[in-house]
């Protein structure tokens, strides 16, 4: 186990302007009771994914505001990956025949990392299922509280899997989820904290109209055209070509443009498969922009996502889909898809359209496109719904608010 | 300047969504679980919805109304749900009691409607409140205004709209202040009509402000 998060706080100052000084304040005011307090969380990797990305972001936060944080990260083997990934798959509901020994080398790596590291913070967050039985580390006596976030969809598990992990997690203090819909039935407190997107993060920041236009031109996008965007990687779950059939629909009526954009299909032959489907879905169509971005473009997609005129998420299934809170964020009007945490962050005619079907996203694109002002106000709402609910600041107000709860701080 | 009796204490709630066992997947489930869900739950999907989406001043009241207007396309019931102005109620017992026989009445008008399934199951939340005092209070109106122009949407919410059932009253932290510890009646009722459904909790937090301008100039 390695510690590799000891690099100074930072400080919630340059949030100001983007979510006022009162709220920082309030961050500020809710953390001092908790001064001092020790936070340990772990999780299986380092770089790539989501929960890298987040505690990037978050532990620096959280020790600009006094608390002492500490980031961990399992040491384990290809092997001990290798059941894991397959233990994700399973949990989201593909079929899963396990190993005779992969529940026994699962919890052999846990138990090493348990012996490399005393966990002993006054509040240990445990990330996602790979470390899930580090629970046996905890001390008898109790004096700390020991959380699972689960960043995962727990909604059609497969039952071996699931009746596995389940008795490590029902031993924690409380279980954290990202959505209400990705939730289990446990006998713990399960708290519900939205993923979050960073305001100040290459993804997210504003960008000068010079590199947006700039973008454009490079990828041949006319600005002076509607343009219709879908980010995502190139997996059918995403639904590239529905998305195609969509535009064709739309294109009717308006003279629009599509960009298809995301990565995904260098390092993932199916991924390629769905590219090569695509490109063939928009045969010699010049207003059809199939871009495949290398993994590290935040600064492209951002100015894509800023020069959309309208921003599609037609995923057939979905975990909570950042990519629409990254859309709203930039107050764009968003046509999305009811599934996974989707209607959470596109609340239908409020801050954005819901679609379920190819015919019914175009429709809702075309209503957009023909009523701008409306467009305009869903993007406006849709900002503020993303600077209540979805930034990194609420993010960490949520695990002020829980370390608070858990110390009794109300009762005290 | 009056001085108060008692200080204004500025506080803000933090709020943790906790996850409750219960779902409704139809208008008739909804009927069923409303009256098994806690008063936590209920409180979450109405008065806390307007917390969380104080943005939306167009169209939106609770959480009961947008899921049957969006999961069900029932835009008559949603109306309907969507009517309840929660500062009508001092109790979340009669708050529910009246969820339950608006969707009663339609489900009884509607029975195939009533038992469709919806796009998207209600998940049924409740939220755990945390408060700490902020490092100032008012003994003035001077000294409150500028206590209102710090305090962050959380705050404001705190002694605004969620009060209402702490106090059991019909009223807010503010109107209670005004009229117990300045004696100040009017001003505590002008408060209470700022329109919260209408509003945002910025436009809100404006008209209250408005409001202790005027006292101060007479």
């Amino acid at each position: 186990m390695t510690e590799l998060f000891s690099a100074a706080p930072a400080s919630l100052d340059p949030y100001v302007p983007v979510v006022g000084a009162a709220e920082v304040e309030e961050l500020r005011a809710l953390a001092t009771p908790l001064e001092g307090l020790t936070v340990d969380m772990l999780n299986s990797t380092a770089v790539g994914g989501g929960v890298a990305e987040l505690l990037t972001r978050l532990l620096p936060l959280m020790r600009g505001v006094g608390l002492e944080g500490h980031w961990h990260v399992m040491e384990a083997d290809q092997e001990f990956f290798e059941i894991t990934k397959a233990f994700h798959n399973a949990l989201h509901g593909s079929a899963y025949q396990p190993g005779p020994c992969d529940f026994e080398i699962f919890r052999e790596y846990n138990r090493r990392n348990q012996e490399r590291l005393p966990l002993d913070s006054r509040f240990v967050v445990i990330h996602d299922p790979q470390p899930v039985a580090m629970i046996d580390a905890r001390n008898g006596a109790h004096s700390s509280n020991w959380i699972w976030r689960c960043h995962i969809d727990l909604s059609r598990p497969d039952p071996r899997v699931w009746s596995f992990l389940q008795p490590y997690v029902v031993r924690y203090d409380g279980a954290i989820f990202s959505s209400p819909e990705f939730a289990r039935q446990l006998a713990v407190p399960q708290y519900l904290f939205y993923p979050s997107i960073d305001p100040l993060a290459d993804k997210n920041q504003e960008l000068e109209p010079e590199f947006v236009a700039g973008v454009l031109a490079r990828f041949g996008i006319d600005s002076g055209r509607p343009i219709l965007t879908q980010i995502s990687r190139f997996d059918r779950l995403k639904d590239p070509v529905g998305v195609v059939r969509a535009y064709r629909l739309v294109k009717r009526y308006f003279d629009c443009q599509l960009v298809l954009a995301g990565g995904g299909a260098s390092d993932d032959p199916e991924g390629s498969q769905v590219l090569s489907e695509v490109n063939e879905a928009a045969a010699d169509d010049p207003d059809i922009h199939v871009l495949e971005l290398p993994a590290a473009s935040p600064l492209e997609v951002n100015a894509l996502q800023r020069a959309s005129t309208v921003i599609i998420q037609k995923s057939l299934r979905e975990g909570f889909g950042l990519t629409v809170a990254e859309a709203l964020w930039k107050k764009k009007p968003v046509v999305a898809s009811a599934v996974g945490g989707i209607p959470i962050q596109v609340i239908h005619k409020h801050t954005g359209l819901l679609a379920h079907s190819v015919e019914g996203t175009a429709y809702q694109v075309r209503f957009l496109l023909s009523h701008p002002e409306i467009a305009r106000r869903l993007g406006e709402q849709g900002h503020e719904h993303v600077r209540e609910n979805f930034l990194i600041t609420g993010n960490l107000k949520r695990y002020l608010t829980l370390f608070l709860h858990m110390s009794d701080w109300n009762r005290s | 300047m009056t001085t108060a009796t008692q200080p204004f204490q500025f506080a803000t709630a933090a709020y943790l969504t906790c996850v409750e066992n219960q779902k409704a997947e139809t208008i008739a489930g909804l009927f069923h679980t409303l009256e098994q869900a806690s008063d936590a739950a209920i409180f979450y999907h109405t008065f806390q919805s307007l917390g969380r989406y104080h943005f939306l001043t167009e169209g939106f009241s609770n959480d009961f109304a947008q899921w049957v207007l969006a999961s069900h396309n029932q835009p008559l019931l949603a109306e309907r749900l969507a009517s309840i102005d929660v500062r009508d109620y001092v109790s979340i017992a009669e708050l529910r009691a009246d969820l339950r026989r608006i969707i009663s009445e339609y489900s009884e008008q509607h029975v195939q409607q009533a038992r469709q399934c919806a796009f998207e199951p209600f998940y049924f939340c409740r939220a755990i409140e945390v408060t700490v005092p902020l490092p100032w209070d008012a003994r003035t109106l001077a000294g409150f205004r500028a206590g209102v122009e710090r305090m962050s949407h959380a705050s404001f919410y705190h002694h605004f709209i969620a009060s209402r059932l702490r106090l059991q009253l019909h009223t807010n932290d503010f109107s209670h202040w005004f009229a117990t510890a300045l004696g100040l009646e009017e001003l505590a009722n002008r408060t209470n009509r700022i329109d919260i459904y209408t509003n945002t909790l910025d436009t809100a937090r404006q008209e209250l402000i408005e409001l202790v301008d005027r006292e101060i100039d007479t």
